[in-house]
């Protein structure tokens, strides 16, 4: 399975010859404070198979209720995609073998999803393409397996596995798209801005943490080609383990690649399931699985059918935050963004940060000016999310206003980032401990100034002489003297001041 | 109704995680086909229109509230466990994808 | 001896009495099941310490004059099937030997609060499948009136436990006939109650839509008590019925009395006649008779889709086997078997070679039939179509107590077979459940009853009482009434008649 030497055609080239047609279904754990059918604790990080019982253990006799904020999420994230929702519906038995599946059966919903016919908008570089929304149905988790032995700690190789049941039945909802065509060269930009913006639509809705990189979202993208003008699709794969928006955006170019060499040589895609790999950015074929298709689906005989009345289906649509594209118009013309500012932000997949910002108190154009430059440029460094870099909406507006105060300046503010990622305490804290407020002491600064006039004197004796603008080589000298730490205007002044 | 053939019990039992000898393959297969014979004398009995019934009374929308009930202790959920190592299940090697 | 003759209800009045203890009882009948059940073998799984430990208990609340429920103090045996914390359940197969549930089921916890002692674990056909307890992988029971022959099943063990007097009640599960077919059989008295009457958190799933907990006793008034102890609404049990039923020892009381005047009887057309033996027809036909005189007008009722409810019944049933019994594989609790010849064997591996030397050949039929029927392509050819003919026979149901308040027919077309007649011959096997399994696909309730000896073989006959949804009052009713009528022709109980057992003084 080297994978690695599997030939690609260049991006460029597969769109002169073929069409992508994209699926993507996005698993979203919800964050209810007990699982899908029972009532043991959905905390992430707990000591392994502290949170089981009976029912999601699957010990013989136990039996699964159904959680009713599970199913009021499900019914709001279904809402909010633009789906009908299920006047009345199942769960069924989905049944396969896996030993991080207690009952060797995942309850899920088949052919009766709660929502059904939806649709999102999804913006990329300005252009709206409309994702179509097949079904939102709900599920539960697995356990979580850990390889033991074997030189990897990957499941090759490993001599046994360890189980932890503690995720077993947390709710989960997956979104399933109908596939999305014409997206063409902007295929895999489409892909990363869905999963994106249903992020942002999940955390407005307050479903889920969505956190891509603690497993709460999890996307799942299928691919096809087809022949460019044909309008049949071609045999899809479908790769697992995307945990990214980075990711999801480089799988489908990947696989666009690796399909147009498969394709352009003449053979065939084998319709399979495939991993993609964050480190060497490739996707590799999965296991072929002998009964992977024979579900043996039937209705859930421990359960009753789920069927929301139309006053509570109306009830729980009050409740849903603004639509994304009537919100995006709302805030640009609030906070006066340019549209290319405007575009920059929802690209840098900063919006609902550079919000909450804002809401912390933060000028608009501040706000963005630290997400989109600083705070991104480090996300970039290090290969996280910009949502994931560890410092928060409300640190950075705290940093804004130390700025906007006067106690430090935009150059020491990088400093009190630093200190935060560093996990040194509040911005203020950081100030103090680094030592980093400006010196407002005028004797101090006073000195500085004297200091520095007398180690310039033909500087000083062209700004005696009228010529102000040299003053650029004393303040230089005295905020080198000060550390930075000193404010360049009350620094001009105070040259002036001595000088004429 | 198709019949039931020896390689179909076979592929039957695999799918259902049960290592059958052959001499059990040969024991079960016709067997099966007579059980089979005689339940596929229903297949004409409901027209379409008729509903399925899959509960003897049309309950609805049982659900529970989202409130934590106490879990199960650690030595409680292992305690049939048939091995364990640091307080997990312990199985043999997984073959086949990471889920 | 004396006292372990007596019904619960007599027992329950003997220790509000004052005239003995529940310790006494117990140990009564921990004597007899040490004296009979090696012949009978209605137990796998005896729990003496416990059970006077929670008799010592009951007799203390009785001395503070807290008794927790009228019958506490009074000892009962649960089928295996129902999940027991600290005792084993197995469910009869090899594939849970030794499991200790680390929970109790709804209904175990409401004997413990009530102050039943459990004596013990009774034996079963593995997983309940079967109608001879034959199936069992700890070697089957023996029927008290004749020790070479079935004591029905698949709870066997619960049924021979109260006709042997090991205990004077028992809790079974009927999935298909379960406690009725045994209780006819044997001689006692079993109720399936309605579907979702009785919380099944914690029995151990045959077929989920099928399977219903109920009583297994001596008499029509002990299974009414049982049942109102048992029964109402579990929020761990998503099918429980929320609203309560109408009381059922206030109607075994009125039925009695005797008078069944205003009550209308239905006959089932398609449940006698061909395939039923001469005697128990003969039997039938009688209590038909004390019915009619005890007041009740008697009309023959067709219910044309019962033919079809053993094949339904079979489709349906092993699909929902084949998917319960999947979380049996050697992973989390139960028997772990590794391949023989196979270095470092997979995970897969070892749940093929422990679910084959774990289940046995009835248990691996149902799971591979249910497999096949909802394969890819079959599920509507199978599953689909039996639960559309479910519907149809729900309204013969529906259209028959239209016209009558109960319908009747005979528990079971004969009386126990020889041990080893049926074993490998699953269809004749399947048959001793014709006149049960209507009751489940529909989700009634039902009782049998004892109706007397066949003249033929001089085994014992059951009746079959079937009400609507939720009116299992009325089976309580018509139980009673038929049972003081037949007990007065007898001259008692119907069990007085049984052999004594081995080294049994009578």
């Amino acid at each position: 399975m080297s994978a690695s030497t599997e030939t690609l055609v260049p991006f460029d080239d597969v769109l002169a010859a073929y069409d992508p047609a994209l699926g993507l279904e996005v698993h979203v754990e919800l964050n209810t404070a007990t699982k899908m059918f029972c009532g043991c604790s959905t905390i992430f990080g707990a000591e392994p198979n502290t949170q089981v019982c009976p029912t999601c253990l699957g010990l013989p006799g136990a039996m699964p209720v159904v959680n009713a904020k599970a199913v009021e999420s499900a019914i709001r994230i279904g809402l909010a995609l633009n789906c009908s929702i299920a006047e009345w519906c199942r769960f069924a038995r989905k049944n396969y073998f896996y030993p991080d599946m207690p009952k060797n059966f995942q309850t899920s919903q088949y052919d009766e999803p709660i929502a059904f016919d939806g649709w999102m908008d999804v913006e990329v570089d300005g252009e709206t393409f409309r994702v179509e929304i097949e079904r939102a149905h709900m599920e539960e988790d697995t356990g979580k397996s850990t390889h033991i032995g074997g030189a990897t700690g990957r499941i090759h190789g490993a001599d046994y596995s360890l189980v932890d049941y503690n995720r077993a039945g947390i709710p989960l909802i997956e979104i399933v798209t109908k596939p999305i065509v014409g997206a063409g060269e902007k295929a895999p930009e489409v892909a990363r801005a869905y999963v994106q913006q249903l992020r942002d639509l999940i955390v407005a809705l307050g479903v889920s943490e969505a956190r891509m990189d603690q497993g709460n979202l999890r996307a799942d993208v299928n691919l096809s080609l087809s022949p460019k003008g044909s309008g049949v699709l071609g045999t899809r794969t479908e790769t697992k383990n995307v945990n990214s928006f980075r990711s999801v955006e480089r799988a489908v170019r990947f696989e666009m690649q690796r399909h147009a060499a498969i394709l352009g040589a003449g053979a065939s895609i084998l319709q399979e399931t495939r991993h993609w790999h964050e480190d060497t950015g490739i996707t590799t074929s999965g296991r072929e699985k002998s009964d992977a298709e024979d579900y043996r689906y039937f209705p859930e005989p421990d359960l009753v059918p789920v069927a929301p009345s139309r006053e509570w289906v109306e009830e729980l649509r009050a409740t849903l935050p603004e639509n994304p594209t009537q919100k995006r118009a709302r805030l640009q013309a609030e906070w006066g963004f340019s549209d290319l500012e405007m575009r920059d932000t929802i690209g840098a997949g900063a919006l609902g940060l550079v919000e909450e910002t804002v809401a912390a108190g933060c000028a608009p154009q501040a706000a963005r000016k630290w997400w989109l430059s600083e705070l991104a440029r480090r996300a970039n460094d290090t290969g996280v999310e910009i949502a994931e870099l560890g410092v928060t909406p409300a640190q950075v507006a705290a940093v804004q206003a130390l700025v906007e105060g006067g106690s430090i300046n935009d150059k020491l503010a990088r400093q009190v980032f630093d200190g935060l990622l560093a996990g040194e305490g509040t911005p203020e804290e950081i100030v103090a401990a680094r030592g980093l407020a400006i010196v407002s002491d005028e004797g101090a600064l006073s000195a500085a100034v004297d200091a520095a006039i007398a180690a310039n004197p033909d500087v000083a004796e062209k700004i005696r002489d009228g010529k102000v603008a040299a003053a650029g080589a004393l303040i230089g000298a005295v905020m080198k003297e000060m550390r930075g730490q000193a404010d360049a205007g009350r620094v001009r002044e105070l040259i002036i001041e001595k000088l004429t | 109704m198709p019949e039931i053939s020896r390689d179909e019990v076979a592929h039957l039992a695999n799918l259902a995680r049960i290592d059958l000898s052959d001499a059990e393959l040969d024991h079960l297969a016709p067997q099966l086909s007579v059980i089979l014979e005689s339940v596929a004398s229903i297949s004409g009995v409901a027209g379409p229109d008729v509903p399925p019934t899959s509960h003897a009374l049309p309950l609805v929308n049982v659900f529970r509230e989202d409130v934590v009930r106490p879990s199960l202790t650690p030595e409680e959920a292992l305690s049939g466990a048939p091995a364990a190592e640091e307080q997990r299940f312990m199985v043999p090697r997984i073959l086949g994808d990471e889920q | 001896m004396t006292l372990i003759r007596k019904s619960a209800a007599e027992l329950a009045d003997a220790l509000a009495a004052g005239e003995t203890t529940s310790v006494e009882l117990t140990q009564a009948h921990l004597d007899r099941i040490a004296e009979v059940d090696g012949a009978v073998h209605a137990f796998l799984h005896v729990d003496a310490e416990g059970a006077l430990a929670a008799a010592a208990a009951s007799d203390a609340r009785r001395a503070a004059g807290t008794p927790a429920s009228y019958l506490d103090g009074v000892p009962i045996a649960v089928k295996d099937v129902l999940a027991t914390t600290g005792l084993p359940t197995t469910c009869g197969s090899k594939i849970l030997e030794g499991w200790i549930p680390p929970y109790d089921a709804t209904v175990v916890a409401k004997l413990k609060a009530a102050g039943l002692p459990i004596l013990g674990k009774t034996n079963m056909d593995e997983f309940a499948m079967g109608s001879s307890t034959e199936h069992s992988a700890y070697g089957p029971t023996r029927n008290p009136w004749d020790l070479d022959r079935i004591p029905g099943g698949s709870g066997g063990g619960s049924a021979a436990a109260l006709a042997a007097f090991e205990a004077p009640l028992a809790l079974g599960t009927d999935t298909g006939g379960s406690i009725r077919q045994p209780g006819a059989v044997t001689g006692t008295v079993g109720v399936k109650p309605t579907y979702g009457a009785v919380s099944r958190y914690g029995l151990v799933a045959m077929a989920n839509s099928l399977d219903q907990v109920g009583p297994v006793t001596r008499t029509v008034l002990d299974s009414a008590l049982l049942q109102e102890l048992i029964g109402g609404h579990d929020p761990l049990d998503s099918t429980s019925i929320a609203e309560p039923l109408p009381s059922l020892v206030d109607a075994a009381r009125q039925g009695a009395g005797g008078d069944l005047s205003g009550v209308k009887v239905g006959v089932i057309r398609e449940l006698s006649g061909e395939g039923y033996q001469a005697g128990v027809l003969e039997r039938f036909s009688e209590s038909v008779d004390l019915l009619v005189a005890a007041g009740a007008e008697v009309v023959e009722v067709s219910c044309p889709n019962f033919v079809h409810a053993l094949a339904t019944y079979y489709l349906i049933m092993p699909c929902e086997v084949s998917s319960n019994l999947a979380k049996f594989d050697a992973m989390r609790y139960g028997l772990r078997v590794m391949p023989a010849g196979i270095d470092s064997p997979s995970a897969e591996e070892v749940m093929r070679a422990s679910r084959d030397a774990g289940f046995g050949d009835e248990v691996k039929r149902r799971i591979i039939l249910g497999t096949y029927a909802l394969s890819s392509g079959y599920y509507d050819a199978y599953y689909g179509t039996a639960q559309r003919v479910r519907t149809l026979i729900t309204r013969d149901f529906a259209a028959a107590f239209e016209q009558v308040d109960v319908l009747v027919s005979p528990t079971a077309p004969t009386t126990a077979f020889k041990l080893g007649e049926k074993l490998d011959d699953p269809l004749a096997m399947y048959l001793n459940d014709l006149a049960t399994i209507p009751a489940n696909l529909a989700g009634v309730p039902g009782i049998s009853l004892p109706a007397g000896l066949a003249s033929d073989d001089g085994l014992p006959v059951g009746f079959q009482i079937l009400a609507p949804v939720m009116a299992d009052d009325r089976l309580y009713r018509v139980g009673a009434a038929l049972e003081a009528a037949l007990e007065s022709r007898w001259a008692g109980p119907l069990l007085a008649q049984a052999p004594a057992l081995e080294g049994a003084a009578r």
